[in-house]
């Protein structure tokens, strides 16, 4: 019943747009993905569902990660209450797909921002929550100390990622030789490297931080600085929704603000009522009109705050308890890339 | 030979051992005739108990049953991590059996996910009875899906709404697999009846072409054609509910598979049976329903068995599209760094479930082989 309900109901919509195109879309926000999550009453967030720190169900079941507060951001800005997502689990290869023809609202699934991507698919980025890039990890007792003294290392790696790439660039631009032991099963490549099958480990940084955390005796093990590739995981909505584009965007710059600003979920309240700082009081709406301008209610970033948290706070609850250092990830006045334009 | 010893697992012998009756004249005769065998016994009896001593204590005597919890209230893995090796890590599998089992279900409404698993047992239990194989049936099938359903659902008597993408673990691998292949089995007998047809050549055609055509393509192409490329071609906002989409391409796939082996089953009949059927001026369907299919049915338990165990075990290729069955539910579980280095003991989980499942299924076939086998019991 529920199947034939959403049938009649996207035939309707489909058989309208295509009597009124136009006059259709004047009556609604300008943006059809925002009236669908409206109408709808529930965000379509697409997570991967299986990536520790990003998007993993816990033993309740309840999706937990950086991702999936992404996903609750746009939820608590667009309808005020950050339970509403309904969260899609994607693979790397439906992921775009399911962008595409809109089976979700927006992606928010570890998923690095390229120009092939942003150019030939129809996609757009919106922002980064999370600036990754490949790195090693190896045991101590190997005695290196960069990824430079690695000539002829074996080294464990998943195929068909985007790491296998950028080693493999690494070592011919270093004209260095490496020998790759390709496992697919993430269980089993770490095994692999526990038992010496091979010199070094490669993923991005951070999953080899939260290996390395998570390992009894996590000090036989170094993680060598070098990051030899820049993957910055961002939120992606289609293009040709710049309405609801500008929202999802605006969303994070809203949680890099409210850090910046020292907002957070517990003294927003407070704020609400006491703040007299002109760029507080914007953010929050109790002055100016920058919810309207997006088309939100006045109060967008407050349910933000309120219900999620703001970027910090995000990082701390699920990066951070991984055993992995903020870095670059940290907001611009910390010294890191977080860098929000003003809400004025 | 008679046709009962085939089946058991005596090795035929070329002498009688029949006066050296008891336990240690077979060991003396099977398994301690000469010097040769008398190695090989040994060799192979201290494996097997080094094998078990080494899974004995891995399993029981050095694993962690149980760990404290952390002050923030999640289970503190540290002794399991100091026993990884040595001894299995049960507590994981106490942490996440209802993960396992139930997927992203509700927590707190799980308990209704429960029952549909006993109810799907309970049905299975009840159609391999042969006391209940009558009209009744049928009513009993529709009835506990219904409520199976309903349960699933929820969305009555204050039972809170559980959209269709958060079920998930067992009760979708049962699903998936009853309906699958109680949907395609009939499928499949009318595409074998039509594979054969000789007067009706387009309906032939038609069936020939549907067999060869899916089962020239790999589960996974059609998961994935299911799954990515349908939404493509349908308008923008209509949406086919993605478990009923993987549910259709699990349909299509078996019953092309089934077709073949019921075809085997009508082509292997003498064509005595369908002539004198005619003889006697029965129709079409009067020949097929009474002489000829059920005879052809009862010739292929054996191969229906082995695809239904196969595909049963298949259901599992969901998760390449992102449904929570439970196998997915059980590496979603596996990935989270708590436990991280825990996969055996979840692994071990799994396949006991999975072993239980496929080994009913094949004893059953075996008993229903049995009871079905009029003529050589005549």
């Amino acid at each position: 019943m529920m199947i034939r309900m959403s049938l009649t109901g996207g035939l309707l919509a489909s058989a309208m747009l295509a009597a009124v195109a136009s006059p259709a879309f004047a009556q609604g926000s300008g943006s059809a993905t925002l009236d669908a999550v409206k109408a709808r009453g529930q965000l379509i967030c697409g997570v991967a569902g299986a990536v520790p720190g990003f998007s993993l169900p816990d033993s309740q079941g309840v999706m937990r990660g950086l991702d999936a507060d992404s996903c609750r951001n746009v939820a608590a800005a667009v309808l005020g209450d950050a339970n509403k997502v309904k969260f899609a689990n994607l693979t790397t290869t439906n992921r775009f797909t399911a962008l595409q023809s809109g089976e979700v609202d927006m992606l928010s699934r570890s998923t690095t921002w390229t120009l092939g991507r942003e150019a030939s698919l129809g996609l757009m980025f919106a922002g980064v929550n999370y600036y990754d890039g490949t790195g090693f990890l190896v045991k101590k007792a190997l005695g290196v100390k960069t990824a430079k003294e690695m000539d002829g290392a074996t080294i464990c790696v998943q195929p068909g990622t985007s790491t296998e790439l950028a080693i493999s660039d690494f070592y011919r631009v270093n004209k260095m030789k490496f020998t790759p032991i390709l496992i697919q099963d993430l269980a089993e490549i770490q095994n692999a490297f526990l038992a010496g099958r091979c010199d070094a480990y490669s993923t991005d940084s951070s999953a080899l931080a939260t290996f390395r955390a998570t390992q009894t005796n996590k000090d036989d093990f170094l993680l060598l600085p070098d990051i030899i590739s820049k993957e910055p995981l961002g939120y992606v909505v289609r293009s040709g929704d710049d309405k609801w584009f500008d929202i999802v965007r605006w969303t994070y710059f809203a949680t890099v603000t409210a850090e910046e600003l020292g907002v957070d979920s517990k003294n927003v309240d407070e704020m609400v009522k006491s703040s007299t700082n002109p760029d507080i009081k914007r953010l929050l709406g109790t002055e100016g009109d920058m919810g309207k301008q997006l088309g939100l209610d006045p109060k967008w970033a407050y349910n933000v705050i309120k219900q999620v948290g703001n970027l910090g706070e995000t990082w701390d609850r699920n990066i951070t308890v991984l055993g992995v250092q903020r870095g670059i990830n940290a907001i611009w006045t910390k010294g890191g890339l977080q860098y929000a334009p003003p809400i004025r | 030979m008679s046709a009962t010893t085939a089946g058991t697992q005596t090795p035929a012998r070329a002498q009688p051992d029949a006066n050296l009756p008891g336990p240690i004249a077979w060991a003396k005769a099977n398994l301690f005739n000469g010097i040769f065998s008398s190695i090989v016994t040994l060799a192979i009896g201290a494996f097997v108990v080094w094998a078990l001593y080494g899974l004995v204590q891995w399993a029981f005597i050095n694993a962690i049953w149980w760990v404290p919890d952390t002050a923030a209230g999640k289970p503190d893995p540290t002794s399991c991590r100091l026993a990884h090796g040595v001894g299995a890590c049960w507590a994981a599998i106490h942490d996440k059996w209802r993960f396992m089992l139930f997927g992203a279900y509700p927590y707190n409404e799980q308990w209704r996910a429960g029952i549909c698993i006993a109810l799907f047992l309970g049905l299975f239990y009840v159609s391999a009875d042969r006391r209940f194989w009558n009209k009744n049936l049928a009513t009993i099938w529709i009835g506990t899906l219904v409520v199976i359903f309903g349960l699933m659902w929820g969305g009555f008597l204050g039972l809170p709404y559980v959209p269709q993408d958060q079920w998930g673990g067992l009760p979708i691998t049962l699903i998936l697999a009853t309906f699958g292949l109680a949907l395609a089995f009939p499928l499949s007998v009318l595409v074998a009846l039509g594979r054969r047809s000789t007067k009706l050549p387009a309906v032939k055609l038609i069936c020939v072409a549907y067999v060869e055509l899916i089962r020239g393509v790999p589960l996974i192409a059609l998961l994935f054609m299911a799954n990515v490329m349908l939404p493509l071609f349908l308008p923008d906002g209509v949406n086919f509910d993605k478990l009923l989409r993987a549910q259709v391409a699990f349909i299509i796939f078996a019953a092309a598979y089934l077709a073949e082996v019921v075809r085997g089953g009508l082509a292997a009949l003498p064509k005595g049976q369908a002539e004198a059927a005619d003889a006697l001026g029965l129709n079409y369907w009067q020949k097929t329903l009474s002489i000829t299919l059920p005879q052809a049915l009862r010739l292929v338990i054996p191969p229906l068995v082995n695809t239904f165990i196969g595909f049963f075990k298949d259901t599992s290729l969901v998760l390449t599209i992102g449904i929570l069955d439970m196998l997915t539910a059980s590496k979603t579980a596996m990935a989270d760094p708590v436990w991280q280095g825990v996969s055996t003991e979840i692994y071990v989980v799994l396949a006991i479930i999975y072993a239980l499942f496929c080994y009913t299924m094949s004893s059953y076939s075996r008993s229903v082989e049995r009871k079905l086998d009029v003529t050589k019991n005549r």
